[in-house]
């Protein structure tokens, strides 16, 4: 009952969001429509949230006769996994999926009171409209809702892949992430149905980027920390199609950010943000319609079926298509004359955006390469594997890190060229660290590892010289911005060394056996038996020559008679020690692979350092004197508001 | 003219369209293309992985028996999540399963089947991917069901687990075992 009390709603909010669609659209001409369509945002987000809520409650009772908990859960579940195993597949990931696009309508419609009624109203709509074909799919081929008659007793179980810390935040992260681009994809759209695209419309949509930026940095790195402890085996990004999908997002997300910055500050670039503003959150569509069509095979990849498939390429077509075409009779053809000459800041972010989308453009080929290969030469194949990936990527990065690392000096208009002599000091000093440190602690020459280091410290030391200078001064975007490029060098160092340096043996091992690597002995010392709420283990200890335990594990799943390997992992600020079992030999003994990654937490530390910094830089009571000098009311709803109504 | 500019995006993104579209509705990406159904496995001569050195197999190396013959690598995650699963088949059905190691590194790739264990019979070296290009391999894993006549039967993209195997390979199989009695090995 519950369930199809849930269902009803669904459908309630697919009324609501079609409604959203037409008010919102028709409220730039009428007052009383546009309150309405606060309403119908908040009431579209209700009834999502009922819907929902109930398939949680379907998960929680273990009600068997919903056919999605049947093919996703189980009664030893533990309640936390039960939960989770909602957006386990694909039809309760793409319900967390339009709560999420609703959560963010709502808040756009909360904060909305600074903009002027006819933009807002077109973004409602705009985000109405992309609620309306989400919900419309979901409940066409893809519901949750589905009753099996004379349902099974047990469930099928949830994956054990995703019976993991992992699976509860990083999914939910990742989609606010994708989802929350359609903010500024609406805005956009928005911008160019109302021909006003101006600084003023940069200085809206900037914090909304800004949030969505934060959470999908923050859900790459979440899924890149859970595939290194979960997978077993040490990499933590292996260059999958669905995490390409995730990171060209990100990409165009990253080049949006900093192009929004120039159009703010300097109304230059319009036309230009404006097509990132449509490419992010096309992108996450299109990274949607990879994961879920079987267009590409991937861990991720869902239960394919060519319906769906065929629904989001058509969904694509008519968002995607529709935006740019708007855009091409839209867009101001009219390019703003040069006013910025030399190393000017703008360049510095015209450098930044180019290297960005080549990184993007490159990505977006390797991925779709094998697609595209078989469709021109009807059905010959061929794929592509990280090698190829990393050899276009890594320069490119690098020499982002560079351009990054000359910011701190750069001005608007003009820099004047004295300013770059301070840093090129800082750049002898910081390359000359990047070559010793990794020679001496790590004991051996690597080209990789000593240049990311070196631009690493070189980013440091600029942004240092730059705060200390400005110290009397400091605003918060400021600071978040400083976060976020101190992030990215944490990030860049931490994927150098590790890249480089790790290290890694395999052996057979029996208790009482040691194996020495990099100067650390490990020890097995016993073997036992353990057995957690759905899951019988052989869990083995190690103990190293430094006192350290770890504890790898075989799990044994019954209810899918699958066998997992669980990794020992002994975290550490400066590396981590992560054991992995393999197949017990005949004569008793174990396979074993034993590895050390030094920085290997440095790549995520410095993703959550770069999500704080984004979200820290929209704390800036800027916004809010902006929004107050607007209305003159104290009302406004500040913009770190905004990403409140979806955070668990 | 600069007008024209802006609908480059939209032109570019057409053409991506049309690649998606034809990408997904040639082929669905689960099924055998028409091509190599009911062909008979593409002929090769490939180092062994396991094997003493200077050991090579052949297409004739997968005669006289029913096998899976499955594409991986150890850059592939989606291969490490079926490896238990390719382990229990072999373990509880004997089923014969032949790998094709997929542009890897050997030593590593041996290093994975210690640790993980080996189901396989035997594994070849197909290190620049050109029998995987014979067989048209779209990503790794791929899995074939080759019948004792060295006819391809059936082809799965994607990690075969337990229902893949029930729901797709077990009666293929079974069926292939009834046909091979009946009729006297058709394939052949």
């Amino acid at each position: 009952m519950i369930v199809e009390l849930g269902h009803f709603a669904t459908i309630l909010a697919l009324g609501m969001a079609a409604g959203l669609a037409i008010v919102g659209y028709s409220s730039a001409t009428n007052v009383n429509w546009y309150r309405l369509a606060g309403v119908l945002a908040f009431a579209q987000f209700a009834a999502v949230g009922l819907g929902f809520g109930a398939l949680v409650y379907a998960f929680v009772t273990s009600d068997f006769s919903v056919l999605y908990v049947t093919e996703n859960s189980n009664t030893a579940l533990p309640w936390y996994y039960q939960v989770s195993a909602v957006w386990g597949g694909h039809e309760g990931s793409f319900l967390l999926w339009t709560l999420m696009l609703a959560a963010w309508t709502w808040a756009v419609s909360l904060a909305g009171a600074r903009v002027p009624r006819e933009i807002q109203g077109r973004v409602l709509g705009t985000l109405g409209l992309l609620n309306a074909g989400f919900l419309l799919f979901l409940l066409s081929v893809s519901s949750p809702f589905e009753r099996l008659i004379g349902g099974p007793a047990e469930g099928a179980d949830l994956n054990p892949l995703l019976q993991d810390f992992g699976q509860i935040v990083h999914p939910p992260m990742l989609y606010l992430g994708y989802v929350g681009f359609a903010v500024a994809f609406a805005f956009a759209v928005a911008a160019l149905l109302s021909r006003r695209l101006d600084a003023v419309w940069a200085r809206w949509t900037r914090p909304w980027a800004n949030v969505a930026w934060a959470f999908l940095t923050v859900g790459i790195a979440l899924g890149s920390w859970w595939a290194y402890y979960e997978l077993g085996w040490g990499g933590w990004w292996f260059w999958d199609p669905v995490e390409n999908a995730s990171f060209m997002p990100w990409l165009a997300g990253t080049a949006l950010i900093h192009s929004l910055a120039v159009t703010e500050k300097r109304g230059a670039f319009k036309s230009w943000t404006v097509f990132l503003a449509i490419a992010a959150f096309s992108l996450s569509l299109l990274g949607a319609f990879i994961v879920r069509s079987g267009v590409l095979t991937s861990v991720h990849a869902f239960a394919v079926d060519p319906e769906r498939g065929l629904y989001l390429l058509a969904f694509l077509v008519v968002a995607v298509g529709g935006a740019l075409v708007l855009y091409g009779l839209r867009a101001p053809a009219i390019r703003a004359r040069a006013q910025y000459w030399g190393l000017s800041r703008e360049l510095m972010l015209l450098c930044n955006n180019m290297l960005l989308v080549l990184a993007l453009a490159v990505i977006l080929i390797y991925t779709l390469y094998p697609v595209a290969y078989e469709a021109l030469t009807a059905g010959e194949k061929s794929s592509i594997g990280p090698p190829y990936y990393n050899r276009a990527f890594v320069p490119l990065a690098l020499l982002l890190a560079a351009v990054l690392a000359a910011m701190p000096v750069s001005r608007w208009r003009r820099t004047p060229v004295v300013l770059f002599r301070n840093i090129g000091l800082m750049l002898l000093v910081a390359l000359a660290l990047g070559v010793l440190l990794p020679l001496v602690l790590g004991g051996a020459i690597a080209v990789g590892a000593m240049l990311a280091v070196g631009l690493g410290l070189w980013i440091a030391m600029t942004h240092a010289a730059d705060v200390r200078k400005r110290r009397r001064s400091l605003t918060r975007s400021y600071l978040g911005m400083v976060t976020a490029h101190l992030g990215f060098a944490v990030s860049l160092i931490g994927i150098g060394v590790t890249s480089e340096f790790s290290h890694v043996v395999d052996a057979r091992m029996d208790v009482g056996d040691s194996v020495t690597l990099n100067g650390i002995e490990y020890r097995l010392n016993r073997v036992e038996r353990v057995s957690g709420p759905n899951y019988t283990a052989d869990r083995v200890e190690f103990t190293t020559g430094t006192g350290v335990t770890l504890y790898p594990e075989k799990r044994h799943y019954p209810a899918r008679d699958q066998v997992m390997t669980e990794a020992g992992i002994a975290p550490g600020f400066l590396g981590d020690l992560y054991i992995t079992l393999g197949e017990r030999l005949p004569d008793g003994s174990w396979g074993v692979r034993i590895n050390d990654k030094p920085l290997v937490r440095w790549v995520w530390l410095g993703a959550l350092l770069m999500g704080f910094g984004a979200i820290l830089a929209i704390t800036d009571p800027r916004y809010r004197r902006l929004a107050k000098r607007a209305h003159r009311t104290a009302t406004s709803a500040p913009m770190s508001g905004g990403a409140q109504p979806a955070t668990p | 003219m600069n007008r024209a500019r802006l609908f480059l995006p939209v032109t570019v993104f057409g053409i991506l369209a049309v690649v998606l579209l034809l990408g997904f509705t040639l082929r669905d990406p689960k099924l055998l293309p028409s091509a190599l159904l009911g062909k008979p496995f593409p002929a090769f001569d490939l180092p062994v992985l396991t094997g003493a050195p200077g050991e090579r197999a052949s297409r004739s190396s997968l005669l006289g028996e029913i096998r899976l013959v499955n594409v991986w690598a150890t850059w592939c995650p989606t291969c490490l999540a079926e490896h238990g699963e390719l382990v229990r088949i072999r373990r509880e059905t004997g089923l014969s399963i032949v790998g094709i190691n997929y542009k890897d590194d050997s030593s590593q790739a041996r290093a994975w089947l210690r640790e993980y264990g080996d189901p396989y019979d035997f594994n070849v070296v197909d290190a620049n991917g050109d029998l995987g290009v014979d067989l048209g391999v779209y990503g790794a894993p791929e899995t074939f069901l080759v019948d004792a006549g060295g006819v391809i039967r059936y082809k799965h993209v994607g990690d075969v687990n337990r229902s893949v195997w029930d729901g797709e390979f077990a009666p293929r199989i079974a069926a292939l075992g009834d046909s091979n009695k009946g009729e006297g090995g058709k394939a052949e």
